[in-house]
């Protein structure tokens, strides 16, 4: 019955529900428990933080879509954060225009350094961006020299840009910064779904030797990730400096964690191939939408945040195998038994041949 | 013996992975020593394996769990949680001998749960200790609030400090018996041979009827309870107790032992390889630390020493091709 309903409607779409649901449900859960909770200032405080970590997600995804993950995404935020505030502390007559676009250079630099390590030199995206994370961080906090970066060195225009609205449609005030997040999060999703360079994505992440010999550029596909991923990080670090204003060298520390948390929660596979942006919007809501709320809830304290959330991605990748599993019965048409062995292999399979390839390639 | 024969064996020592490494650190210990009269003295020596002696403990299990073909994010998290367990404990009226062995028995569930996951549900490893890594980290939290947990008996505060061998504290000794233990279990059981299998190639060791699971299942528990036993040992150390106790560890930890030789892909490397590299490790970070170099870029330049030693299958590499292309050139 359930396996039916699943494929008529496509797995991607019955994720999607799902995960929406369970979104309805949270804030159904938390407005029975906290005074005052739906209103449309949940939505205005909510929104805003989203757009930040959206940003961040939406570049994990494209990295996490070719099989690949990048860890240093919360060094480059804070980098970018931190760099952006000097700059425009000692030259505050740059054109507004400019500034976002020079966030988004100085993170694509950050991101062509993993996208040149992981795609061309062909080590593991978990060891270099693991130890990326460290390097950025450290060059941050060692060319800041212990100072940070204050609202009264920025320039006025950037602290009032943040408070900006786009549109007000009765309470539900719609930031500048939630428009240019869902614009990024759209023109993925286009880019994604209707553009034959956006497809070549989910090929080599499903499999890149079969990219490969489809005459797909796996590098030049997987540098691109890196670079997109540096590049809204980049983005996110300059709307973080808008909203903030004050940065010091811990800025954005933990948010390469949110944001895999983001996508694999939207159901991003973490093998790479799968998954859509809408989910990893779907996801950061969730996410953020807990993080918030807990500290508004009176029964639990705000320190169950990250074990919540640590319970929350395992759970999503319970549930992600867990489908993937049916389908491959389904298609397979296998008894329960041999299944159960098939899968398990599979999995290993596929992650050795990622590392195949990568040991193999010169 | 054919003399050149004999010579090329030498060579394949020399360049082997064990032979730099033994190189690298011989070098280190020349500089160090020459650079401060005091380094060589005992009293430094084992100040030097004091300051990080928990991760060095943890990276000889990590050792066994890469080599097995799978890694584990978490194990920071559970020294976190372990110790901030202890505290909460101690704190709640529990002797502090009994949140010792609670604390322990903590770590060793940890670990079974990520063996759960893994090795039975069958969901890759890098993601469930990745999630771990931020839900333990998460319950850490919650039984320590942002407090600070100090006050411990005195017998605790000096716990693995005290020297009880000659000039050699318990937490050392502790660290020389893993470092059999784990030799003993890698390269001279018939448990180790299987986690070599496993790693290269776990279809064929489950044919072969090896019994995966349980082996997987083991080394996680092992790693999670080795890692809340190096969590007592830093609240021990340090005197205090605090919701980031052991933050980002698992960053040196995975370094030491993929410096080590260990391939990230598991199936290959040694305990000696591993050994030499956490001596490399302490000896760089002692001589940085003499030459007044911060923590941060102390663990900048592990980052990079970390890429550099996943970049070494390639350097390898590219060396073999440039001698054979040397050796071709007829001269």
């Amino acid at each position: 019955m359930l396996d039916k309903l699943v494929n008529r409607l496509g797995t991607n779409f019955v994720r999607i529900t799902v995960l929406f649901l369970v979104l309805v449900g949270i804030i159904l859960f938390f407005s029975s428990q906290i005074d005052n909770y739906l209103n449309a200032r949940l939505f205005n405080r909510i929104s805003i933080s989203v757009a930040i970590i959206a940003l961040i997600a939406v570049g994990q995804a494209m990295v996490v879509l070719t099989r690949n993950i990048d860890l240093s995404l919360g060094s480059i935020v804070g980098c970018v954060a931190y760099f952006l505030g000097g700059i425009l502390a000692a030259h505050p007559g740059i054109p507004p225009l400019l500034v976002p676009v020079i966030a988004m250079l100085i993170g694509a630099c950050f991101g062509a350094i993993n996208g040149y390590l992981v795609a061309y030199l062909k080590l593991p995206a978990i060891i270099v961006t693991l130890a990326t994370l460290a390097i950025f961080r450290s060059v941050l906090v060692e060319s800041s020299d212990g100072t940070s970066i204050t609202t009264a060195s920025l320039p006025e225009w950037l602290i009032e840009f943040a408070r900006q609205n786009a549109f007000v449609i009765g309470d539900f005030r719609v930031r500048w910064i939630v428009v240019i997040a869902l614009l990024v999060a759209l023109i993925a999703h286009i880019y994604l779904t209707r553009f034959r360079a956006g497809r070549q994505f989910f090929a080599v992440g499903s499999n890149p030797d079969a990219a490969e010999f489809a005459g797909i550029n796996v590098r030049r596909i997987v540098m691109q990730a890196f670079l997109v991923s540096g590049a809204l990080a980049g983005l996110a670090g300059f709307i973080y400096l808008a909203r903030f204003g004050n940065i010091t060298v811990v800025a954005g520390l933990g948010l390469e964690l949110k944001s895999v948390g983001a996508v694999v929660v939207g159901g991003v596979n973490i093998f790479g191939g799968s998954g859509s942006i809408i989910g990893v919007l779907l996801g950061a809501t969730l996410i953020d939408l807990l993080d918030t709320s807990l500290v508004r809830w009176a029964l639990v304290s705000e320190f169950w945040r990250d074990a919540v959330l640590g319970m929350l991605i395992l759970l999503a990748v319970a549930m992600d195998t867990f489908m993937s599993r049916k389908l491959l019965m389904r298609r397979n048409k296998m008894s329960d038994a041999e299944l159960d062995r098939s899968t398990a292999t599979t999995a290993v399979q596929s992650t050795r041949l990622v590392a195949d390839n990568q040991a193999k390639t010169p | 013996m054919n003399s050149n024969n004999f010579s090329a064996r030498i060579l394949a020592h020399i360049m082997s992975w064990e032979g730099f490494l033994f190189t690298v650190l011989a070098v280190l210990i020349v500089v160090n020593a020459s650079a401060s009269p005091f380094f060589l003295t005992v009293s430094n020596q084992i100040n030097l394996f004091q300051l990080s002696i928990e991760k060095v403990i943890v990276a000889l299990v990590m050792t066994l769990v890469i080599i097995n073909g799978e890694i584990d994010l978490s194990v920071a998290s559970i020294m976190g949680l372990a110790a901030c367990a202890f505290g909460f404990l101690f704190q709640s009226g529990v002797p502090a001998g009994g949140a010792v062995v609670l604390a322990l028995l903590l770590g060793g569930v940890c670990g079974a749960f990520n063996a759960f996951w893994i090795a039975w549900v069958g969901i890759p490893s890098l993601v469930v200790t990745l999630a771990t890594l931020i839900g333990f980290r998460g319950f850490a939290r919650v039984l320590v609030e942002d407090r600070g947990i100090t006050d411990f008996p005195e017998w605790f505060d000096t716990l693995g400090q005290q020297a009880i061998l000659g000039p050699i504290p318990l937490s050392m000794l502790i660290f020389f018996v893993l470092i059999v233990v784990c030799y003993i279990v890698l390269q001279r059981s018939t448990f180790g041979r299987k986690l070599y299998f496993i790693g290269s190639n776990r279809d064929v060791a489950e044919y072969s009827g090896v019994d995966v699971r349980r082996i997987k299942g083991l080394v996680f528990v092992a790693s999670g309870f080795i890692s809340a036993l190096a969590g007592v040992l830093f609240a021990a150390r340090v005197g205090a107790v605090r919701g980031d106790v052991a933050l980002g560890f698992e960053l040196d930890i995975i370094t030491i032992v993929l410096l080590g030789g260990v391939s990230i892909f598991g199936g290959s490397g040694s305990m000696t390889g591993t050994v030499l590299s956490i001596l490399i490790v302490l000896n760089l970070r002692n001589g940085m630390a003499l030459s007044n170099f911060t923590g941060h870029l102390q663990t900048g330049a592990l980052g990079i020493l970390l890429i550099l030693s996943v970049m070494v299958p390639n350097i390898r590499e590219a060396v073999a091709r440039l001698w054979k292309s040397f050796r071709a050139t007829p001269t």
